[in-house]
């Protein structure tokens, strides 16, 4: 069977339409999208926000839907509107029914799978004994990690949807989902085993990253049987090489030889990468480990503060040559006014771009070697008003910084403009998490209960005549 | 040689919201043997670019079918947290351009 991925975030940027062109002519069995991301951080999710212009969302389910109806074929969307949330896929789900109702489609099935769980929910079950265990080296979620979540969910793996898809849907909007559990749903229902299926979908998920040179939101196709993958792009100036798939095998993951999903692994350790010609190449040797256990991660975000932030400058290389100084006035000056941070609730951070802007702990070299440097001031606190009043006295402070022998004695700063621009509230992600809520060895009973799925018909409604 | 010279891509992105993953792909298969060979790219030499303690290495991984070297960093707060100043991850890699490769 064959899959097209058309992005690998739908909605972040438009998809590029000549490549999908030429991917809906190759009459693919399926278009499979993911929407969502943790990469755009944790605003999104704790606020419960879209972070892509929904005019874009909308451009993306457009041609999706349309192609994906006029050849129909099943169309899955996961981690609707980037975060997942209920919010999302209600939303998604809507725009769907608008698409049809416009476009004048003949009625169809949806499945929505809500994936959101709330807060509550987790502090009971944490309270009923189930252990939240962290990732990554995260300690076990206590309450009070889940008291500061204000959104979270759950992340569905291949089961939720493959259902959905044998129950007829023929679009499934996803709530917070794998992105390669999506691939594999599809390619599972038509009878491909997990190992090939799961394959199939670390492969494509990212669309045309895959492929060579570098282009984002182009098309790319795979072909899916029982023993491997073959992947090509449909953009022509694109390769699918065994180098540019296999560097992909291993984007945006500490494990390149592992894809861990609900119920199990995708061990790639034995990978085989095969030119069949100059721009596909088939990918086979992959194993399927199933666990005793059914874990599914929770990610969750909460709110930590009101932000403002200011832009700076500075210019004189004896003033550069004392910036910490510079800084450590600022901050003694909020001290003088606020107390201490600590004891207050506020903070400040400078970015000194020129220095260790990018980069920060993490640069080796946290020396200013330019003539130049920038200064974004970020001030957090509990209230908009004190954020703005906190960034306003840091900012001030880089101008009024007192040193000894400072030639220019009219401002040691420039101000890109004397404003505090309110920044959207501060978030971090609280949960990184999994939980496990069946025995081991036993069917994923409660675990599926996290994940809700309801059908709807949409489309041309049907005039009944007598 | 300087690793820039010899590496084909040298990159760094996110890999979930605790952790920095940086990908160094070799096109030349004596370029990456090298490398490897020289021990010069090491959990112990990047703890010590980056100005980290050892145990936020989690991971150095020898990829041969990408002919890659990957390493993963644990950030120092998650991804996005106020103070945090790169959200994807996607600009730590350039201090490994001078590594010097014998």
């Amino acid at each position: 069977m064959k899959i097209m991925s058309p992005t690998g975030h739908l909605g972040f940027t438009p998809i590029e339409r000549g490549s999908f062109e030429a991917g809906v002519a190759d009459r693919p069995d399926a278009i499979v999208a993911d929407s969502g991301s943790a990469d755009i951080g944790p605003y999104p999710l704790g606020a419960d926000l879209a972070h892509s212009p929904e005019e874009w969302q909308r451009h993306d389910l457009e041609l999706c839907l349309l192609a994906a109806r006029e050849l129909d074929v099943p169309l899955v969307i996961g981690s609707a509107s980037d975060t997942g949330t209920d919010r999302g896929v209600r939303r998604y789900v809507e725009i769907i029914e608008e698409l049809a109702l416009r476009h004048g489609l003949r009625p169809f099935q949806v499945a929505a799978i809500y994936s959101e769980v709330s807060p509550a929910r987790l502090i009971e079950l944490a309270a009923s004994g189930v252990v939240i265990e962290g990732l990554n080296g995260r300690a076990p979620a206590d309450v009070e990690t889940l008291r500061r979540t204000d959104h979270a969910v759950a992340v569905m793996g291949v089961e939720p949807i493959k259902a959905a898809i044998e129950a007829g849907a023929d679009v499934v909007i996803c709530g917070r989902a794998s992105d390669s559990s999506l691939f594999a749903a599809v390619a599972e229902s038509r009878g491909i085993p997990r190992a090939s299926a799961l394959l199939a979908g670390k492969l494509l998920e990212c669309a045309s990253f895959c492929a060579e040179p570098f282009m984002g939101k182009e098309t790319v196709i795979g072909e899916i049987d029982a023993d491997g993958v073959t992947v090509y792009p449909k953009h022509p100036q694109q390769r699918c090489t065994p180098a540019s798939v296999a560097s992909h095998a291993m984007y945006e993951r500490i494990d390149p030889y592992a894809e861990v999903v609900p119920g199990g692994v995708l061990d790639m350790r034995d990978l085989r990468f095969e030119a069949l010609d100059e721009r596909t190449t088939r990918v086979t040797g992959a194993v399927w480990r199933p666990s005793t256990t059914y874990s599914v991660k929770i990610e969750g975000a909460g709110k930590v503060g009101e932000r403002a932030i200011s832009v700076m400058g500075i210019r004189d290389p004896y003033t550069l040559s004392r910036l910490d100084d510079v800084l450590a006035w600022s901050r003694a000056k909020l001290v003088e006014r606020y107390g201490s941070p600590q004891e207050r609730g506020y903070r400040v951070f400078f970015h000194v771009y020129g220095r260790n802007g990018v980069m920060g702990n993490l640069e080796p070299h946290p020396v200013v070697d330019g003539h130049e440097v920038g200064i974004v001031v970020e001030a957090v606190a509990g209230t908009t008003e004190a954020a703005e009043e906190v960034c306003a006295l840091a900012a001030r402070n880089l101008f009024y910084a007192r040193l000894p022998e400072v030639k220019g004695t009219a401002g040691g700063a420039s101000f890109f403009s004397d404003e505090v621009l309110l920044a959207r509230p501060a978030y971090e992600w609280t949960l990184n998490h999994v939980v496990t809520l069946d025995p081991p060895g036993q069917e994923p009973v409660r675990a599926m209960q996290l994940f809700r799925t309801e059908m709807l018909q949409v489309g041309r409604k049907t005039v009944v005549t007598k | 040689m300087r690793l820039a010279e010899l590496a084909s891509t040298i990159r760094s992105k996110n890999a979930g919201v605790d952790h920095i993953t940086f990908d160094v792909i070799f096109r030349d298969p004596a370029a990456y043997r090298r490398t490897v060979d020289s021990g010069r790219l090491s959990p112990e030499s990047i703890a010590a670019l980056y100005g980290i303690d050892r145990d936020r290495i989690t991971s150095f991984v020898v990829f041969d079918p990408a002919q890659a070297i990957k390493f993963t960093i644990r950030r120092e707060r998650p991804a996005g947290t106020p103070g945090e100043p790169d959200l994807f991850g996607s600009q730590c890699y350039p201090p490994l351009f001078d590594i010097d490769i014998p």
